[in-house]
């Protein structure tokens, strides 16, 4: 009896997890060996090297595209975190009715499921030289010539991110504010705590956790981008992933492979890190 | 005094999330009225004249690049990964109520879909892809790159409802002698049947709008995001917008019908 439950437990995960095996697991595996191959310029050869790692690490433009992809990762997690722990906490604590706290967040999270690179041109008719800001800083005479940082520019690429990502901030933290037991704040309340006491005592330490999943969701989403970047910076700006499509438009895979392979674990470095700082395991 | 304070910080963040709701909504109301411009109209404002000019352009292949059967592909792309989706998740979650062994590896390895980089999906897709010597399609490799990203988000929010669901229902018809199969579709089913509408909503669009899992493995044919990421270089009229402008609405469209029958159902329930 109980071990049949067990094999039909077996047989009701197979699917999703045979999914994961063929679709995540054996292409890293499958980066991982190219990223080893030979390539003389035009094609590859299934070989060991090594010179496609010791190119990364030699070579002064792909460390400053790394710099400038920790740049923009820690840029935009930090934005992100500003922008959506008042959001989250307005929502989690302020917003008394429930139905209201499930309108209001839904208004937040509808953006979201619509075209990424839509949200993205959005941002155009704001930002160009003849965008609505240039139009307005030229109407109050504060200049005379449009500025043209506004679009295709470190400013413009970090914008539209924050735009893109931050409800992977807000959802988490909104979560783990939820689950707050509201007597807490209450019995701080009335022992005289000050807000900020509050906040720095019950509420951040409380909400973590949340931070924590928001975090690791924004740096790996930033971490392997490519079309804000191309579109956004206008091709002024590069990021690893930039970096790794790149290489894939002209053939280059062992060299993309070793990219992706560094990539990945800068990455999961982060995320342990974040993960050494912060036990989510409660939040799940 | 406390009370006076309160209310100030109330207002605040009252102010600052109608700021936040502003940032996320105010560019596509800008795309949305500039998709609507005369056929004079430009890329940024003021808006010159007033018509559907540009909503009209989409449809037509020459103007914009072929949007018609990018939507095609990316519609039945959405459908197929939305089906496997609810259904796998769903199978996933009925299993994980139980702790087996090997489910937190199982756990992990799900999660861990969503920690990978998107392009690291794509070309470890594309490169496996070749060197098995398949083909890479829409319907093929991009659909492989759509699970890993739909799945694990429907995985977790199964584990959620799951956990909350109450599993003296299924007792009680089990002892009145139901089967598996009898008390999955009559009891359980018709409980979770909201949320699994909620889960394959999230399938669809998080797939109709997927782009950098797709963007190396979609093969000859793009789908919808793709085909806009290409307009981004070579469309400089609002046809852009305009195409902007109708995906949208169709994804609103979407959600806002999701949720009229997920509120139907929760209230059939508490009837």
């Amino acid at each position: 009896m109980n071990s049949s439950k067990t094999f039909r437990n077996y047989l009701l995960v197979a699917p999703q997890t045979l999914v994961f095996v063929l679709f995540l697991v054996l292409p890293i595996i499958a980066i991982a060996i190219v990223s080893f191959w030979n390539f003389n310029g035009f094609a590859m050869t299934p070989g060991f090297t090594l010179n496609n790692y010791l190119g990364i690490f030699s070579s002064r433009v792909y460390l400053s595209t790394y710099l400038n992809t920790f740049k923009f990762a820690f840029l935009v997690w930090l934005f992100c975190l500003l922008i959506s722990y008042p959001v989250a906490y307005f929502l989690a604590f302020h917003v008394k009715s429930p139905k209201w706290q499930t309108i209001l967040f839904l208004i937040c999270t509808v953006p979201f499921l619509t075209s990424n690179i839509i949200r993205m041109i959005s941002w155009i008719p704001f930002l160009g030289r003849e965008g609505l800001i240039n139009q307005a800083l030229m109407g109050l005479g504060i200049t005379n010539q449009p500025v043209e940082i506004f679009l295709f520019s470190d400013f413009s690429v970090i914008l539209a991110m924050v735009h893109l990502y931050c409800l992977f901030m807000v959802a988490p933290i909104f979560n783990s504010m939820m689950r707050i037991d509201r007597s807490l704040v209450t019995a701080a309340e009335d022992l005289g705590s000050s807000p900020f006491q509050i906040q720095k005592e019950i509420i951040l330490p409380l909400s973590a956790s949340g931070i924590a999943i928001g975090s690791i969701f924004v740096v790996t989403l930033v971490m392997g981008e490519f079309a804000t970047m191309r579109i956004m910076s206008g091709g002024k700006s590069s990021s690893v992933g930039y970096l790794i499509k790149n290489q894939l438009d002209s053939l280059q895979y062992p060299l993309a492979a070793a990219n992706a392979v560094v990539l990945l674990i800068v990455t999961l470095i982060i995320v342990f890190a974040i993960l050494r700082v912060v036990d989510i395991r409660k939040e799940l | 005094m406390a009370e006076k304070k309160r209310s100030l910080s109330y207002y605040l963040l009252a102010g600052f999330f109608g700021l936040f709701v502003l940032f996320l909504y105010g560019p596509m109301s800008a795309i949305f009225l500039l998709s609507l411009q005369g056929p004079e109209g430009q890329l940024t404002f003021p808006m010159r004249g007033f018509s559907f000019h540009w909503l009209k352009a989409v449809f037509e292949p020459q103007r914009v690049g072929n949007f018609v059967d990018g939507f095609g592909r990316s519609l039945w792309l959405g459908l197929i990964v939305m089906l496997i989706t609810v259904v796998f998740s769903v199978m996933a979650g009925l299993a994980f109520r139980r702790k087996f062994f090997g489910s937190n590896l199982i756990f992990y390895l799900t999660i861990s879909s969503l920690i990978v980089p998107s392009i690291l999906v794509s070309l470890g897709i594309g490169i496996l892809f070749s060197i098995v010597g398949l083909d890479n399609q829409w319907y093929s490799s991009a659909l492989a790159g759509h699970l890993t990203w739909t799945l694990p988000f429907a995985f977790l929010i199964m584990l959620g409802i799951f956990g909350r669901f109450n599993p003296s229902y299924e007792e009680a018809a089990r002892d009145l002698g139901a089967s598996d199969t009898t008390t999955f579709w009559q009891i359980v089913f018709p409980l979770i049947a909201s949320s699994v509408i909620g889960v394959g909503l999230l399938g669809f669009t998080l797939s109709y709008d997927e782009f950098t899992r797709t963007s190396l493995i979609s093969g000859e044919t793009n789908t919808l995001p793709l085909e806009i990421f290409g307009m981004t270089t070579n469309v400089t009229s609002p046809a852009l917008y305009a195409l902007g402008t109708l995906t949208t609405l169709f994804s609103f469209g979407l959600i806002a019908i999701a949720l009229v029958a997920i509120n139907s159902l929760s209230r059939q329930q508490t009837r």
